[in-house]
């Protein structure tokens, strides 16, 4: 068979999985480089001093960059880690390779409808597309080809790991890292289901062969599908971030059984909270609005925080087992900073917790909903979670599969050791500065906060100007890293060193 | 081990500091999970449930029209300036890209602003208290509320709405 054993790790890797990870992952990082450039536009444009873009475009991009870094990087990313963590972790194989191949196309050739459509401007509808706002029906069509494509990809974990089984490659229960992709796997199905109930008639719509759909039930079915697929991105990020944990340092989580409680609780807690999107919405009732905002959405937060516990405390198990075992916290100051898989992972966890969990909780309470909603802190929030937290998570799980799965070393690795620092520091920024912005009343998806043309015009509290700023350098140097990523990953997957098989 | 299948008995007994922490991290979302409900019945301001369909948008426009030319008393860059009868049913139109017409409320006075959206989705913005509601087409949103601060108020959009979104921007006075 077409194995070999990977010199680091000692797992046996099927060469068509290898093939689908190198191709999957390739393809999300030119996406990423896409939707950061689009990021960069929109933020010199959100930035007053620069304001960089005319409407048309600032439209234009931010549709391209909600497309492209929310959905084809972090999808593209995760049906990676479906192959990597149902075929290599458990040193089997990748069943009917073909349908790997064929969820890929679908996904690339989906994306690439949606890219050429918003880019000939036939689809300025931003990425929620919103009804009655029109776009062609290509966008539609693209959208639901990718969504299709997904849902193959992430059906092929369940064919991997059956067959696993079958092949004994597991007796009883799967490794963590792979149980939390199954955590998504799963959610991702239910997920896409309902992009397939809201897509389908909207393209039916848009091409005129349904009259009205109405726009309180679109918001509904489309924030079934938009919210839990962030529950998609928490499992696959916390999966890698255990597993970098665990090839990094050998940490493995004192207690597996609190680990994987965690996840189910994820399953099950998470997609009521679709409706936290909806909570100034004329659509519901009163009872709808008070059982959201203090129903189960605690369970999957507490989730977040077993792992935000499980995740450190593994770490320092395995660093104190290395023998730094001085005071309280020797095994910090010894961890392997210089690692960027190391410090991208322990970075993200930080941030996803305080820059994008606690904003989250806050601004899902229905009586702050009012004060937040469609606010630039909401922007702000959701790149502490997505950015800070999934991209991150995910940039750091990348630099581990460069020598495990491309055989290469990283080219420039001091610039790597310092990007995951760089990235952090910029988002962040970005991040906070749209909050503080948004809390003064700033709007997301705005072109101009000076009103120009328009027949009143308000002025925000000077400080908006600052923030904005910070949120504009934050910017600049969130592009920064992003090139030195995009520079190293691509860079070593093309030129790399080879290291020995 | 993460990357390993664990043995066979994997659900071991929970450590001491483990179950300090879940008790903790439960304990706390307990809390929450129990305040958000108690506290909309505390809490002075909820956001708005009532909403009805609408059906035939010409009546929502007869409605607005009405209350325009019954109370109007002055108008601003082309926009009627009104004043209704203090504690009433009151209508706020949106459509690309104005808010329609300017109210005029009186402070201490409990309205109803009917808020409604002619074509597309819009987002009602009262700044600077950035307070935020949605507006939709097809549905008329019942905010019930009561101004305690005088002042000059503007209304801006804050969901995207086309070219003009940025010069969607409105005005209300409470006196
Ligand atoms: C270089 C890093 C990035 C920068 C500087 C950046 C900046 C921005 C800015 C300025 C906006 C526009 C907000 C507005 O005007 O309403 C935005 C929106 C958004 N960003 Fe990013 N971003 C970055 C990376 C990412 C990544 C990696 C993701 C996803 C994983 C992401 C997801 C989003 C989403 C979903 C939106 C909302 C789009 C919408 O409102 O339609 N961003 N970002
Ligand atoms: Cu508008
Ligand atoms: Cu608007």
């Amino acid at each position: 068979m077409e194995f070999r054993t990977c010199s680091f790790t000692g797992l046996k890797i099927h060469k068509p999985a290898e093939d689908l990870i190198k191709w999957n992952v390739i393809t999300a990082v030119l996406f990423l480089t896409l939707g950061g450039l689009m990021g960069l536009l929109i933020g010199i444009t959100r930035w007053p001093s620069v304001h960089y873009l005319d409407p048309t475009y600032y439209y234009r991009y931010l549709t391209l960059h909600g497309f492209d870094a929310l959905l084809v990087w972090i999808i593209f990313f995760e049906v990676a880690l479906v192959h990597f963590t149902s075929a290599v972790l458990l040193n089997t194989r990748t069943v009917i390779p073909s349908a790997g191949w064929i969820a890929y196309s679908l996904m690339l050739i989906g994306a690439i409808f949606v890219n050429i459509t918003t880019f000939a401007g036939k689809a300025d509808v931003l990425f929620t597309s919103y009804v009655p706002l029109k776009a062609s029906g290509v966008y539609y069509t693209g959208v639901i080809i990718f969504a299709v494509g997904a849902l193959t990809a992430f059906g092929h974990f369940f064919a991997n790991i059956i067959q696993a089984k079958r092949d004994g490659a597991y007796k009883h229960s799967l490794p963590l890292g792979s149980f939390g992709m199954a955590a998504a796997s799963i959610i991702a199905v239910v997920t896409l289901a309902h992009g397939a109930v809201i897509m389908i008639p909207t393209l039916l719509w848009s091409i005129g062969l349904i009259k009205y759909l109405d726009p309180g039930t679109y918001r509904l079915i489309f924030w079934g599908l938009g919210h839990p697929s962030q529950q998609i991105n928490v499992c696959a990020m916390v999966a890698a971030w255990y597993m970098v944990s665990a090839f990094v340092l050998g940490g493995k989580p004192v207690n597996e059984k609190l680990s994987r409680t965690a996840f189910v609780l994820y399953i099950f807690f998470i997609n009521v909270a679709s409706e936290h999107h909806l909570l100034v919405d004329p659509i519901f009732s009163n009872w709808h609005k008070i059982i959201n905002t203090s129903y189960v959405m605690h369970l999957a937060v507490f989730a977040s925080m077993v792992h935000a516990f499980a995740i450190p405390a593994s770490m320092e198990v395995a660093l104190r087992e290395k023998g730094y075992t001085n005071g309280l916290f020797e095994w910090l100051k010894k961890a392997p900073w210089g690692n960027p898989a190391f410090s991208g992972t322990f970075l993200s966890i930080i941030g996803f917790g305080f820059l994008g969990g606690t904003t989250g909780v806050i601004a899902g309470t229905e009586q702050f909903n009012i004060i937040r909603h469609n606010t630039f802190f909401i922007t702000g929030h959701f790149h502490g979670t997505v950015v800070v937290g999934t991209t991150l998570a995910f940039m750091a799980f990348s630099y581990l599969l460069m020598p495990y799965i491309f055989k290469r070393e990283l080219i420039m690795p001091r610039l790597a050791s310092v990007q995951p620092y760089l990235y952090f520091i910029g988002v962040s920024m970005v991040s906070i500065g749209m909050m503080a912005a948004g809390a003064l009343g700033v709007p997301r998806r705005h072109w101009d906060i000076t009103f120009s043309g328009a027949p009143f015009s308000f002025t925000f509290d000077p400080s908006v100007d600052m923030f904005l700023s910070i949120m504009g350098l934050g910017t600049l140097l969130a592009v920064f890293a992003g090139v030195i990523y995009v520079v190293v990953i691509i860079g070593s997957a093309l030129f790399g060193r080879r290291v020995a098989p | 081990m993460a990357i390993k299948e664990p043995e066979r008995i994997w659900w071991k007994p929970y450590t001491w500091d483990e179950k300090f922490w879940v008790a903790v991290a439960l304990l706390w979302m307990l809390t929450t999970f129990t305040f958000m409900p108690v506290y909309h019945f505390i809490g002075k301001q909820n956001p708005p449930f009532e909403t009805y369909r609408v059906r035939n948008p010409e009546q929502f426009t007869a409605l607005v029209d009405a209350m325009v030319e019954k109370y109007k008393v002055g108008e601003e860059e082309g926009i009627p300036v009104v004043h209704p009868e203090p504690g009433s049913d009151v209508f706020l139109q949106a459509s690309m890209w104005q808010w329609y017409p300017i109210l005029q409320l009186e402070k201490g006075k409990t309205y109803r602003i009917h808020v409604y959206s002619l074509d597309i989705v819009h987002g009602m913005s009262i700044l600077p208290i950035n307070m935020n509601f949605m507006v939709l087409p097809d549905y008329d949103y019942v905010l019930t509320l009561t101004p305690t601060t005088s002042g000059e108020y503007h209304i801006v959009c804050n969901e995207y709405c086309g070219l003009g979104h940025h010069m969607m921007v409105g005005k209300l006075y409470v006196k």
